[in-house]
């Protein structure tokens, strides 16, 4: 049934023939990727295998060394500067290491991107950087503080709340669960829930995290390092609903989702680890 | 073959990075000329490369002007012509030793901590944060140090050279017992409007080449610790440079100018 209405979805992101080299070190080739209005799509993928790089592509802050990005019908390549600048209040970006400006507090950090509107007075700016922040678990009492003197897991949620502030269309979270509790994992697994439950915003979900990822996700990519594929094999190894991730017979998904090392350990004897 | 290769290398490398320069260049006046930055961003670094530097530029503005009056004090005392000091003093400080000092000591003091900054932000992926905010991070970070290097380094080129002609006054005067109307009726034939100028112009270029080549070092960081060390260290060897090359090529350039408004001119000896 949602599929349905989702298949009906206007695409808001295609990703034509992407590929991505950094120097002589090749980490996107070919990917192809349609992402409709309103889904909300897991990315999974062993460590290094390029999803941040997919993300950060998506948004326009990797140069593709070939293909295309399409948000929302315009071709990033064909944009100018102050047109990409413009059309990136439409995104949120949640960083896998917060990347929170250091020289400012944690307030000013959550109100920049309200700031960089420059529409709101500073009394409902101020009101609504605590009702993020509330919202991520935090209490009012780290305004003030400096990004540095927070925990990991802290600093993260403070991430989350700057990318959420303006409620984007579209929002990217790179690995948003990772370095925290359990407990404060589930708090950000319904706050992704039901930040789409209330827009109807379209959402893209790193994670190591399967609980995560069969919580949140309509659909499931899994990308998997260049290195480990033949020339004419897909990076995309699988694209489907979770259900049909348990059930995928492809043995790198399941040793991926079961966490086995499978021959992943054996490589590791043969070289004398 | 290899070592073909090798130089092919180093000379495409080295094409690329002053293309990569230029550029970085070219983004920044054209974010300077579409939109001034806001004030929250411009004071701190006003204040950063105008009031903080200040102590340090007059000390050592203070100390050059007095190691200028004992170095040339033996030299002249030779040629019996020690009363000429104020001009000799004077004139380099105004027109040389001031700018290059005060350009040193930010290139030094600001330069390096900018490339730091920015290269930490490079890594930690805020440069990144930023353009994903949709703040251009050229306008956001750099034109501000920009402003502020423009702006601010004649004020410290005036101190230095205040400071420094206060100095060689200080040593020549009370303790060399040099006579004070010689000293100045000398500075004041020898040193033209034309000198101060010719320092405070130089200046500028000076404190341009700073920002642009420190924030560059900033913005091309590589990761890690090392690589942040290494964006501050190169920012400043490659300012001292840029500084050097400016004042060689300004003083060319601003002597054939001073001989074409000045034909007859006024020598030192
Ligand atoms: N700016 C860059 N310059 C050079 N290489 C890069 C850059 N960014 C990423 N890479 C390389 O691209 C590869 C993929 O990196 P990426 O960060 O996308 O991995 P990831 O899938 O997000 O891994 P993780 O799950 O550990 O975050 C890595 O091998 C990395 O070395
Ligand atoms: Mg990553």
């Amino acid at each position: 049934m949602i599929e349905a209405l989702l298949e009906q979805q206007e695409p808001l992101v295609e990703v034509h023939d992407l590929h991505v080299q950094f120097g002589a070190q090749k980490v996107l080739r070919g990917i192809n990727l349609t992402i409709p209005a309103g889904q909300t799509l897991v990315l999974l993928g062993e460590s290094g295998c390029g999803k941040t790089v997919l993300m950060k592509s998506i948004i326009g802050l990797v140069q593709p060394t070939r293909g295309q990005v399409i948000f929302d019908h315009e071709d990033l390549a064909t944009l100018a500067e102050r047109e990409i600048n413009y059309l990136r209040l439409r995104y949120g970006f949640v960083f896998q290491n917060a990347a929170l400006f250091d020289s400012m507090t944690v307030g000013q950090n959550v109100a920049f991107p309200l700031r960089q509107q420059g529409r709101f007075s500073d009394n409902q700016v101020y009101e609504m950087v605590l009702s993020r922040l509330s919202e991520v678990g935090l209490p009012d009492s780290v305004v003030h503080k400096k990004p540095a003197e927070l925990s990991g897991g802290m600093r993260k949620r403070v991430g989350l709340a700057r990318a959420l502030i303006m409620n984007p269309e579209m929002i990217m979270y790179d690995e948003p669960t990772t370095g925290l509790d359990p407990i404060m994992s589930d708090v950000i697994n319904e706050l992704i829930i039901r930040t789409r439950r209330r827009n109807p915003v379209t959402s893209v979900v790193v994670t190591h995290d399967m609980n995560t990822a069969k919580k949140v996700a309509d659909r499931i990519v899994m990308l998997m390092p260049l290195p480990r594929l033949g020339e004419q094999e897909s990076q995309i190894i699988f694209d489907g609903t979770p259900e049909e991730l348990v059930n995928c017979r492809d043995r790198r998904v399941q040793q991926f989702i079961n966490g086995e090392a499978g021959e992943r350990l054996m490589e590791l004897r043969a070289t004398g680890v | 073959m290899d070592q073909v290769c090798r130089w092919g290398e180093l000379v495409i490398d080295s094409i690329t990075a002053v293309g990569d320069f230029t550029l970085f260049m070219i983004r920044t006046l054209r974010w300077l000329l579409t939109r001034l930055p806001r004030g929250e961003t411009l004071w701190p670094n006003f204040y950063e490369v105008g009031v903080k530097s200040l102590p340090v530029v007059a000390l050592t503005g203070t100390f050059i002007g007095m190691v200028l009056a004992v170095q040339s004090y033996f030299q002249f005392r030779q040629l019996g012509l020690e009363t000429r000091l104020g001009g000799v003093i004077n004139m380099t400080l105004v027109r040389e030793l001031g700018p290059v000092l005060a350009a040193t000591m930010l290139a030094g003091r600001v330069g390096s901590a900018m490339a730091a900054e920015l290269g930490t932000m490079r890594v930690t992926e805020q440069i990144d944060a930023l353009s994903a905010m949709g703040a251009n991070p050229v306008h956001y970070l750099v034109v501000p140090r920009f402003l502020a290097c423009l702006f601010l380094i004649p004020t410290l080129t005036i101190m230095a050279d205040f400071m420094g002609v206060a100095g060689g006054h200080f040593y020549s005067v009370y303790i060399l017992e040099i006579d004070i109307h010689h000293y100045w009726h000398n500075s004041k034939i020898f040193v033209s409007q034309f000198d101060l100028f010719v320092g405070l112009f130089k200046s500028i270029f000076f404190g341009s080449a700073i920002a642009m080549v420190s924030c560059y070092q900033g913005f091309n960081c590589t990761a890690g610790a090392e690589g942040v060390g290494r964006a501050s260290t190169s920012a400043f060897v490659h300012s001292f440079v840029m500084i050097l090359i400016i004042d060689l090529s300004l003083g060319i350039v601003l002597d054939w100018v001073y001989f074409l408004m000045y034909p007859e001119g006024v020598g030192l000896l």
